[in-house]
């Protein structure tokens, strides 16, 4: 215990004691930090689905909606925090809109080029047996499009989980208040503690969406699966 | 309209740009930190980047690196430089964060825009006897030109964002007129700061793009 709490006193980088004090408040913040990703990006991919589709119909409107979206995301993040501030005052809000804006710019694009890469026999198939434009987007395009928006939703994610801490500048940065806290009194425990575990959290998630991913595309498996049984058939 | 109006009058009155915490000053340090820091990381990652692809290897290597650049919160290096040693090395722990998260951009975009070179090209290159070297200065380069500048901007706004997040951990830049405004509860100059920091990004990525179009090596060839 003695030695425990000397590593608070002298401010080591790893304390075994800071962790078990201040459990509560690491939970709590590392909820904060899920939730404000998980709200920002489900938002976002709303938002990002009808723009791409939108992009999609018409070059007229594809080059706003693009060069928009780049726009927003050459605008630093905290100067995007900030400029919310008149619109949305101190809260969770102002996290959420400026996190949203930013995935736009990665998923528009990814939803885009998967919808853009859907073979044009399987429209014309889908079409042939009498589907209509919703029935051949949800059954055929928007399965056959997947891979390429969840590689833009897992980039949107990992990404979101670093630029939440920034949300810190009003208090509503998940771990990253905890990194901010820190630094007047120099707390390395709480600094690198923070850092880990956000960093561990982008690295989850990552692992938790590539996990989504082949759950919702199993044919890409089946599929590699028989590539490699020819190989062994060629072999023999 | 209330606060941009007066964020409009902090922007146009004189007094808060000059003096040690002006906005001309903190425009001054965030040029000067942000041009080191470039400079600095395309020194270290374009050589790198244009051998391996010239030679063909380290994809494993030029992939991860710019997936890891996006996992790690920038705030996160910058407090825990702050918190050890190097504080007190003056703008060294900011140009160190910012040199990190410049790499990632520049490395991985010129290395896949020199293994996008197409193989029959060098193939061809390589039957008119053509060396290694100008093989690299003649044909590989410039058709991996366009990727290279396109690192260039990632990397560019990469360090204009990362240099405004130093303030957070109290180093100077623009972003210190932003922590500033937070500390005294002064909205407009907030929203002040945060106008000038988005227009120096937004300008630096428009004189980017602009200097891709002077310099494109395959220019003079398209127009003639």
């Amino acid at each position: 215990m003695a030695a425990g709490q000397n590593c608070l006193v002298t401010n080591d980088w790893i304390c075994g004691e800071y962790l078990r004090s201040r459990s509560q408040e690491l939970t709590d913040a590392t909820v904060q930090h899920i939730w404000i990703t998980a709200v920002s990006v489900v938002i976002g991919l709303l938002v990002a689905f009808p723009l791409a589709l939108l992009a999609r119909r018409s070059r007229r409107f594809a080059g706003p909606v693009l060069g928009l979206t780049t726009i927003l995301y050459t605008v630093p993040s905290l100067a995007m925090f900030s400029l919310l501030l008149p619109l949305f005052g101190l809260s969770a809000a102002l996290v959420v809109t400026g996190l949203v804006l930013y995935s736009l710019t990665i998923l528009v694009r990814n939803i885009l080029a998967g919808l853009e890469a859907v073979p044009q026999e399987a429209k014309e198939a889908a079409k042939g047996m009498g589907y209509g434009p919703v029935r051949l987007l949800w059954e055929v395009e928007l399965p056959l499009a997947m891979p390429a928006l969840m590689a833009g939703v897992r980039i949107a994610t990992v990404s979101t989980i670093a630029l939440t801490t920034v949300g810190s500048i009003i208090g509503r940065g998940g771990l990253g208040n905890l990194i901010g806290d820190a630094l007047p009194s120099f707390f390395k425990a709480q600094v690198l503690t923070a850092s880990v575990l956000c960093v561990l959290l982008a690295v989850v998630a990552d692992l938790l969406l590539l996990g989504v991913q082949r759950l919702l595309t199993p044919w890409t498996r089946i599929r590699a699966v028989r590539t490699d049984a020819d190989t062994v058939a060629k072999a023999v | 309209m209330g606060v941009l109006g007066e964020a409009w009058t902090w922007l146009t009155t004189g007094a808060n740009w000059s003096g040690e915490s002006g906005a001309a000053h903190r425009l001054g340090e965030h040029l000067y930190v942000s041009g080191v820091s470039l400079a600095l990381a395309c020194a270290i990652a374009l050589p790198v980047a244009l051998y391996l692809g010239h030679i063909g290897k380290g994809g494993a290597l030029a992939v991860n690196l710019s997936n890891v650049g996006r996992a790690v919160p920038v705030f996160a290096v910058l407090a825990l430089f702050m918190v050890s040693p190097l504080r007190n090395a003056g703008y060294v722990p900011t140009v160190i964060a910012l040199v990190l998260f410049a790499v990632p951009p520049l490395l991985t975009n010129a290395y896949v825009g020199m293994t996008e070179v197409d193989r029959s090209v060098t193939e061809a290159a390589r039957g008119m006897g053509m060396s290694g070297g100008q093989l690299f200065v003649r044909v590989e380069l410039p058709l991996a030109y366009p990727m290279i500048m396109t690192g260039l901007r990632s990397a560019a706004v990469q360090v204009v964002a990362t240099a405004t997040i130093a303030a957070m951990v109290g180093q100077g830049g623009l972003g210190r007129i932003i922590t500033a405004g937070f500390n005294t509860y002064n909205t407009p100059q907030v929203v002040a700061g945060a106008v000038l920091v988005a227009v120096l990004a937004l300008l630096v990525e428009a004189v980017l793009v602009g200097l891709d179009r002077l310099l494109s090596p395959l220019r003079r060839r398209r127009t003639a």
